[in-house]
């Protein structure tokens, strides 16, 4: 029995040890599907693969553009199709293979290779090539004036290592591939992995050779990564004190976490818009005046208010504010104007209204389903008889990308901070290559494009033109009604000194203790 | 009884080749697969070539035989989500919820049948009262709630007991188990407080209302003329003669402990095969899923030839009925 005391006692002390302060013990929703940095295009996959793979270039915990294993970049003068990137020098990797260009040019044709999920970003890459053992140029088929922003989540790997474990592709997670890199890591990052259990615990450890050791704060030796799906446990993991920092904190907790002592709450507008779609070809959503109508009949302030909890950005556009192409006058939404929304029902024909079901996710984004509800009481005022139908993503995705559904709900990310991602995927007439996210029947071969020509313009000041010209048709067309962009929320001890980053992604390099 | 013993074991071979059946209707029918793997792009002849690689072209009771085979052989393929081999990916979450799932039955078990033959001996007594009143919390409160109670007092308020996770875990090599690390004992207590209270309160009334019954019996009353000391009255008469329901119960509980330890294991964060599931479901990850409903459908029918087996043992009554009617 005294041994089992004394054992207990040294594992009590032996906790209190490890949790000193320089581990940060990480919590939010869900875990990454895998480490292998190419194999999905995933938000929690990225914000793990950071810690421990480097980027060319990365997004800070502001979310503007750094250097990161490039030094500097630029796209040649006398050829706008090639940009050449001169690399940091003295990198090596957590297994002590230094980096050179071979690596950059083997890593970015894997994340080009089948199987890879990060291959769209870099569709318009036309060859990488090695100009010598630190620089390396990027051709791309035309002039590609936003080719950095699309190299942010590219990791770079060990060709070295790669081959030796066989990893030379990613594997396809849809086809239920695995390889060795699924669990196990050689990158150039701040943090290198000691173990992982999936869905359970991942243990990272600081890396003694980081390249980035005097250019951030890097005061975090240890992470202790847990996913907690639950939120009640999430929160309350925090509460007691078990985790440091939690991301996801639910609405309705955030007022307890941040009147808790020692507790504070970190905030920021999240790089995702909120809205709904609708059908513009067939049945009453066809009709300009109708999706007019349901545009204006849409009370945002209430739902800021009575369903985010304050915790939400009400926009008129489908863009969030860190996008080139926002401006605040597109971003004023519509007065909530009943009148006027009867006004416009009677005048497009349907005066006494009509039936739509609402596709809705019930698990994807916050308070989804409890957006929609709100949705359905606001349209019933004029006369739209809304049934609401909310599943799980898995299931709501595939109709509402389908274009099965009429009258949806859509959130959107913008990872390379730029119009034409949406205007790509949202926009475009749904063809083989683009417009897979625009299931509404809007189509429009002049906005077609634009949209093209944005690709390859590199006169910015042309190009932003086009980017509000193509603004100015959706705005009218209204095949979608923007509600409000997220508010991102991370629950943390007193003693951490971290910003909340638009991407969500939390990078532990920039953390400070105080 | 050799003949009894066979008779049951063949019972609960059809029932799993039944399950097997449903699950292997999930594995085909839910989603085509082919959708699932090739994407839009993909033309009409990738498509033929993929259904005869894995098989789909194959009449309906070939394919059914093809995955029993495989089944027997432990083989459901890779994950759609991990990436990592069904069999695998089970084995190392089994312990989770094995450990998980016994520690509650033992809690849920021992605590109700002493709490049942309590409240039973001392009827209407204050505390007897109060334990029953306080019961009804166990099985009229969703585990849930129960759960997110549980970690509010004792891992915020009080800051005794984790609220999530397993804890320090000690690998074995083919078991992990939390029973020999202290943080991995505390990190048991709440899950299986949470996971059994419905099993022990449903125990306890029922320990509780057979012990009644047999307390009226003549026997009883025989015994307690004949000037026997309550004790042995209640232990060693009365107590076996409720044995065999409140066995029956405790057994077809377990299964049920294993099957719906997924709420609990959610609120925990228990990294056992009931998260596993969860998760499956979320990513429409079919191998797991139809792997996961053959394990628990194999649990219960173990299960329940276990209990079947152990009547017999228990009550000679039925041993001797059921020889002489074989025979």
């Amino acid at each position: 029995m005294f041994k089992i005391l004394m054992l207990s006692a040294a594992m009590i002390t032996f906790a209190f040890a490890s949790a000193s302060a320089e581990t940060i013990r990480w919590a939010r929703a869900g875990d990454a599907i895998t480490m292998d940095p190419h194999a999905q295009n995933e938000g929690p996959t990225h914000a793990l693969n950071h810690q421990i793979y480097d980027s060319l270039l990365q997004r800070d915990m502001s979310g503007a553009i750094i250097p990161s294993l490039a030094t500097d970049w630029s796209a040649l003068p006398d050829n706008p199709k090639v940009w050449r990137f001169n690399l940091r020098k003295g990198v090596s990797f957590h297994n002590g293979e230094s980096f050179d260009s071979e690596d950059v040019v083997f890593s970015l044709n894997r994340a080009m290779a089948d199987g890879s999920e990060m291959k769209e970003l870099l569709s318009s890459i036309k060859e990488v090539r090695a100009v010598d053992s630190h620089v390396i140029d990027i051709e791309t088929n035309g002039a590609n004036p936003l080719l950095i922003n699309n190299l942010t989540n590219m990791f770079m790997m060990d060709k070295g290592w790669s081959e030796a474990n066989d990893v030379m592709k990613p594997h396809d997670v849809a086809k239920g591939e695995t390889n060795f890199a699924t669990l196990n890591t050689n990158g150039t990052g701040a943090f290198m992995l000691v173990s992982r259990s999936v869905d359970e615990k991942t243990i990272l450890e600081s890396n003694p050779n980081y390249w980035g050791k005097n250019v951030y704060p890097n005061q975090v030796t240890e992470i202790i990564y847990t996913p907690i799906q639950s939120s009640a446990t999430r929160v309350a993991a925090l509460l007691s004190g078990e985790v440091d920092i939690i991301q996801d904190v639910p609405v309705q907790d955030l007022e307890r976490v941040s009147s808790t002592d020692g507790l504070k709450l970190a905030t920021a507008a999240q790089n995702r818009v909120i809205f709904f779609g609708l059908n513009t070809v067939e049945g009453p959503t066809s009709e300009l005046k109708v999706r007019q109508a349901m545009n204006i009949a849409i009370n945002r302030s209430s739902i800021k208010k009575v369903v985010m909890r304050d915790q939400s950005d009400p926009t008129g556009v489908i863009m969030p504010p860190f996008v080139n192409g926002w401006t605040e006058t597109l971003n004023q939404y519509p007065e909530y104007d009943l009148d006027k929304a009867k006004a416009l029902m009677s005048e497009a024909g349907y005066s006494n209204g009509f039936d739509i079901v609402l596709n809705c996710p019930n698990d994807r984004y916050i308070n989804d389903e409890a957006i929609c509800q709100a949705a359905v009481g606001m349209m019933a005022q004029i006369g739209i008889n809304v049934t609401l139908d909310a599943k799980p993503k898995a299931q709501h995705f595939p109709i509402a990308k389908g274009g099965e559904a009429d009258f949806y709900m859509l959130g959107w990310g913008v990872p390379t901070f730029d119009s034409h991602y949406i205007f790509n995927y949202l926009v475009h007439t749904q063809t083989e290559n683009r417009g897979s996210w625009n299931p509404t029947g809007y189509s429009n071969s002049d906005v077609d494009a634009m949209i093209v020509s944005l690709e390859s313009e590199t006169d910015l000041s042309e190009r932003n033109n086009t980017i509000a010209k193509i603004w100015g048709n959706i705005q009218d067309a209204q095949m979608y009604l923007p509600i409000h962009n997220q508010v991102l929320n991370w629950g943390m001890s007193d003693g951490i000194e971290f910003q909340v980053q638009p991407e969500d992604q939390p990078h532990f390099q920039f953390l400070k203790f105080q | 009884m050799f003949l009894i013993v066979i008779r049951r074991i063949l019972q609960a071979i059809m029932v799993l080749l039944l399950v097997a059946f449903v699950s292997f209707l999930i594995f085909r029918y839910v989603g085509n697969p082919v959708d699932n793997i090739m994407g839009q792009e993909a033309t009409l002849a990738q498509r033929a070539a993929l259904e005869e690689a894995l098989g789909l072209n194959q009449p309906f009771y070939i394919q059914y035989f093809d995955f029993l085979w495989k089944a027997v052989q432990f083989e459901f393929g890779n994950s759609y989500r991990g990436a990592l081999p069904v069999a695998e990916l089970i084995a190392t979450r089994l312990p989770a919820t094995l450990e998980l799932a016994i520690t509650s039955a033992v809690f849920g078990v021992s605590l109700g049948v002493i709490l049942g033959i309590y409240t039973a001996i001392n009827r209407g007594s204050f505390l007897s009262n109060f334990i029953l009143s306080t019961s009804l919390i166990g099985v009229s409160v969703p585990t849930f709630l129960i759960g997110v109670l549980l970690i509010w007092i004792f891992s915020v308020e009080l800051n005794w007991l984790p609220s999530f996770g397993r804890g320090g875990v000690v690998d074995l090599g083919w078991w992990t188990t939390g029973f020999l690390t202290a943080s991995g004992i505390k990190s048991l207590i709440l899950p299986s407080i949470t996971l059994g209270l419905y099993q022990m309160t449903l125990i306890m009334r029922l320990t509780r209302a057979e012990m009644l019954e047999v307390l009226k019996q003549d026997y009883i009353r025989l015994a307690n003329s004949l000037g026997l000391s309550n004790r042995k009255i209640y232990f060693f008469h009365a107590l076996p003669n409720i044995l065999i329901p409140v066995i029956t119960i405790a057994g077809l509980q377990l299964g049920s402990v294993i099957a719906f330890a997924i709420i609990t294991e959610t609120v925990f964060q228990w990294p056992g095969v009931g998260l596993l599931f969860i998760n499956a479901v979320y990513y429409v990850d079919i191998p797991v899923m139809s792997a996961y409903l053959l394990l628990v459908g194999f649990a219960f029918v173990i299960i329940n030839l276990i209990v079947d087996l152990t009547y017999l043992l228990i009550d000679p009554r039925l041993r001797d009925s059921q020889l002489k009617s074989e025979v």
